[in-house]
């Protein structure tokens, strides 16, 4: 069965779905946790804490975190090898264009690729600058991700990478969630808009909460 | 109507292809596409040039022969085969730009003309039933739910003409695998090969080299037949199902 569903383009893209969603799902608990920032810097550095002692004493420290790591870790990587391996099949099934060019799809659809490889390389940044510290401006301190978070959204380029992945991340997910739930088979006539709206609601409210920490922190209203 | 016709001329599936520009006068608004073409063929035949190879058959709407590629338009601007497209659809003075099928499963045979024998072997692979010959059975001998039937009859009118294909930006196949695969699957005289259908026509789809579905839509708009997108979710439920129940 997993060599059935990893050699046919509808086992992929259903490989695409799942995993999709799992990042999905966890995207929605990040942004939340995202905005206890606007609760001060105790309620947000004690949230960080707990991620950290979450699951104990029945699991040992930090174990629910790296559990959460692997299964990402894998998701992503399962997603972006489908899909370089669908878009090789793609490209290959339309070598030749036409020459009489029509503007085709929306423009969610059509940034999809573009989207991932952007997003891709903004979690390598995302993780060397506050999980590692590694490319963090000014001095990291680890357990206090609030003053982190604040160093990051001080300098231009920490907002500008940042709120054009969440731009990208929307975009990907409008067009991702509704493309996953026809390609596991829960698409019919009747449920169209209802899907539709349903993928421009998460977009839409994940790429505003994101995107309203590094405005809160250029305001001001965070600091 | 005078117009412009810029058409793809291709000697042969190894020879290289280019558009080539022909001027046309004296059309009615109320020829067909195709009677259109007949005309700029006279002329050309005339002149002692080589007439313009293009696939048409019924010239109804219903054999799925005819496949232009109009100003960027699978069959051309209105939602029906190029057949049934006429040239009151056009403005006295038009360029229109006329190209084959493009998909790589789809290779041209010359001009307009593709070879497009890939969907006879998806249809070999899984597009039928096995009935018991003999006399015809009652009509009312296996009930079928009034939902189901008009979900079958829905699938069963794609012509297999191929423009979901050119539609598509990927070259995928999966709206004409679907129509066919949910046309049988649905019913009780496809039940007995449900499974194995499903999971042969996708196969046969994939090695054909059609490129796989990103749910842009373009097919369902393009159908000249109406097969909605909802059809590729419903073949994909059959796909999944299909491979929990079948183990190979």
């Amino acid at each position: 069965m997993t060599r059935t569903l990893w050699d046919s383009s509808v086992g992929k893209k259903t490989i695409m779905a799942v995993s999709g969603l799992i990042m999905l799902l966890y995207l929605v608990v990040h942004m939340v946790g995202n905005l206890k920032i606007f609760f001060g810097s105790d309620e947000f550095n004690g949230y960080a804490h707990w991620l950290r002692v979450m699951g104990e004493p029945f699991l040992h420290h930090e174990w629910a975190l790296w559990i959460v790591r692997v299964v990402l870790v894998a998701a992503v990587v399962l997603h972006a090898v489908s899909a370089y391996q669908l878009s090789r099949r793609d490209l290959r099934a339309r070598p030749s264009k036409y020459v009489h060019k029509k503007p085709r799809a929306s423009y969610a659809t059509n940034t999809m690729r573009y989207g991932g490889i952007i997003m891709a390389l903004f979690i390598v940044w995302h993780i060397l600058d506050l999980t590692t510290g590694t490319v963090h401006s000014g001095g990291f301190q680890s357990g206090h991700p609030y003053q982190n978070v604040i160093d990051t959204f001080s300098t231009w380029y920490g907002n500008v990478i940042y709120i054009v992945a969440m731009l990208a991340m929307g975009l990907h997910v409008q067009h991702g969630f509704w493309s996953a739930a026809q390609t596991l088979g829960a698409g019919r006539a009747t449920r169209d808009r209802a899907l539709k709206t349903l993928a421009n609601v998460l977009a839409l409210v994940l790429t505003v909460g994101f995107v309203s920490v590094p405005v809160a922190v250029m305001t001001g209203v965070v600091s | 109507m005078k117009l412009t016709l810029r058409v793809w001329r291709q000697k042969n599936a190894g020879a290289p292809g280019a558009m080539s520009t022909y001027e046309v006068d004296g059309i009615s608004q109320d020829m067909s596409f195709l009677e259109m073409l007949d005309t700029l063929n006279e002329e050309l035949i005339l002149e002692g040039d080589d007439p313009v190879a293009f696939d048409h058959d019924c010239r109804e709407g219903i054999c799925g022969a005819c496949s232009l590629v109009i100003n960027g338009d699978a069959h051309g601007p209105e939602r029906t085969t190029t057949c049934q497209l006429h040239m009151r659809s056009f403005e006295d003075g038009d360029t229109i730009d006329i190209e084959p099928w493009r998909a790589s499963a789809f290779p041209v045979v010359k001009d307009l003309v593709v070879d497009r024998s890939a969907f006879d072997r998806i249809i070999q692979a899984g597009g039928y039933i096995s009935a018991p010959t003999g006399t015809a059975p009652d009509a009312h001998a296996t009930p079928v739910p009034k939902p189901d039937a008009d979900f079958a009859f829905e699938h069963a009118e794609c012509i297999g003409c191929g423009a979901c294909v050119a539609a598509c930006p990927n070259g995928s196949a999966m709206l004409f695998t679907s129509a066919k695969v949910n046309h049988l699957n649905v019913l009780p005289q496809g039940a007995p090969e449900r499974e194995t259908r499903v999971l042969d026509m996708v196969g046969q789809m994939d090695s054909e080299g059609f490129g796989g579905c990103t749910l842009t839509g373009e097919c369902a708009t393009a159908c000249p037949k109406g097969i909605p997108l909802p059809s590729i979710s419903a073949m994909n439920k059959e796909w999944l199902r299909a491979t929990r129940k079948v183990h190979r």
